[in-house]
């Protein structure tokens, strides 16, 4: 399925756990330090310098340069995104995107907030940074860059980022929790064969 | 030439090597996984994964975005000159390749955008293995580091304990460092050179097992078992969770059995090179050994 930025709430309720994707429109990348300070800066009621309403929020601390007056994207693959574990299911709540690219899932407090705020979580291949480059058109701009290259949240105009996997849906289904209780049966398994 | 610029030339070639190319052995245990894995989602994940390392081969860039934190080993001299050209190498790889900048301050977090700080790069010297230097680079991601587990077991845990350590920290790892991974195992030692014992580990090429037949016996023992927990590549499910164990050992004290688990991602980049004192330089992904 081709999904374009922005989304509506009826878009991403129609994904089920297991849908192939791709995603077009633009995004924002936002790691721990981005989520902290959009995070810090909500709570005291200051407006943040973008609007991640109905938009794609991508896990990713990108390689870019300089390019002119610009910039260009040379590796973009997703980051470990249960590091921002505690802080999304408020991020979501305040900030309202429809969909977070990243890579080996989140817990429970985000898999509530998808389901309540009409959110979903797309699973990308992790170090897949050069097929993510090719669905990057291009860099609309940068901010809060004192916090490094890798910190900052660039935003992305796509252009068929993927191919993407429906990981966790506005139903409260996570293929991440599927697998994990496959796995810790086996586990249980191999650990009384030892 | 001078021997610190020679240093210099021959780190940035092995860090644009590793960074943009993965080693054959890499590349073939990704084409075997593809091939035991029956389920699309995981298919998918391992055709992305040899698609993306096609691609950054051929466009010169870097496979993966998180360039990692550079380690090196080097055997051989130990001198001011070797210091130095893997420093000033570091710093012109960052900016030429170009690398992401990802070391940071502990405390404050600032990044001093050189991939340079306190500790970093991270070299490890060893013993000379002949009239040559060898310098091998290893970048490591934060995906897979994090997930490094030490635990200094009773004696009386056995291969069982070593066992139960290995399968819970890939099973608490999950899809986080990028399986299918390569698990390297540290046994015995201390607490700092157990977890050192592991990170050489994840530099030996696959399809190379232990010397040790015993220690041989355990890697295959401990490769099929994660590969039948189910977590499959990227987490996602599948037959295919590690490309490989590697064990390495050292002798411990009698009342202690450390077992330290570094993991690699599937991204497992290398390179190695061998200067010699007329100035000729060797390069290897896969080791000399």
């Amino acid at each position: 399925m081709r999904l374009v930025t922005p989304l509506s709430d009826k878009d991403v309720r129609s994904l089920r756990v297991g849908d192939g994707a791709t995603l077009s429109g633009r995004a924002f990348t936002a790691r721990d330090e981005a989520h902290m300070r959009a995070l810090d800066m909500s709570r005291r009621g200051e407006p943040l310098p973008f609007e991640l309403k109905d938009m794609a929020v991508y896990h990713c601390g990108p390689i870019v340069e300089k390019d002119g007056e610009g910039w260009k994207v040379v590796a973009a693959g997703p980051t470990t995104s249960s590091r921002m574990n505690d802080l999304e299911p408020e991020f979501i709540e305040r900030f309202r995107p429809r969909a977070i690219i990243g890579k080996g899932g989140m817990s429970a407090g985000t898999i509530g907030a998808c389901k309540r705020f009409g959110c979903v979580y797309l699973a990308f291949t992790g170090g897949a940074a050069v097929v993510a480059a090719k669905g990057i058109r291009g860099v609309a701009g940068v901010h809060w860059l004192d916090l490094g290259m890798p910190e900052a949240v660039w935003e992305l105009e796509l252009d068929d980022l993927g191919p993407l996997i429906v990981a966790i849906d506005t139903e409260g289904r996570s293929m991440y929790d599927d697998v994990g209780k496959r796995v810790d049966a086996n586990v249980k398994r191999l650990k009384e064969s030892l | 030439m001078d021997r610190a610029e020679l240093v210099e030339e021959t780190v940035v070639r092995l860090m644009r090597t590793a960074v943009t190319t993965l080693p054959e052995d890499v590349i073939a245990g990704l084409h075997k996984a593809l091939q035991l894995e029956t389920e699309e989602v995981a298919r998918v994940q391992l055709r992305t994964i040899i698609d993306n390392v096609e691609k950054a081969e051929s466009a010169d860039v870097p496979m993966c975005q998180d360039t990692g934190v550079p380690i090196f080993f080097v055997s051989g001299e130990c001198s001011h000159e070797i210091e130095e050209g893997i420093m000033n190498g570091v710093a012109r790889a960052t900016k030429e390749i170009p690398l992401r900048p990802n070391v940071v301050d502990p405390i404050s977090r600032h990044n001093t955008g050189t991939n340079i700080g306190a500790g970093m790069p991270n070299i490890h010297y060893e013993q000379a293995k002949g009239d040559f230097v060898e310098i091998t680079f290893m970048p490591k991601g934060a995906g897979s580091e994090n997930m490094s587990v030490l635990r200094m077991l009773n004696p009386t845990s056995g291969t069982k304990g070593i066992k139960e350590t290995v399968i819970d920290a890939v099973v608490s790892a999950g899809g986080r460092p990028c399986p299918p991974s390569i698990v390297g195992v540290g046994i015995g030692g201390t607490a700092d050179s157990a977890m050192l014992l592991a990170k050489k580990a994840i530099i030996r090429p696959l399809g190379r097992s232990s010397d040790d037949p015993d220690v041989a016996k355990l890697e295959r023992e401990l490769k099929e078992m994660l590969n039948a927990t189910g977590i499959g590549p990227m987490g996602l499910g599948g037959r295919t969770t590690t490309l490989g164990v590697m064990i390495e050992k050292a002798d411990c004290h009698t009342a202690s059995l450390p077992v330290a688990v570094n993991i690699q991602c599937w991204a497992a980049r290398r390179a190695s090179a061998r200067i010699y004192p007329d100035d000729r330089v060797r390069f290897r992904t896969e080791g000399f050994q």
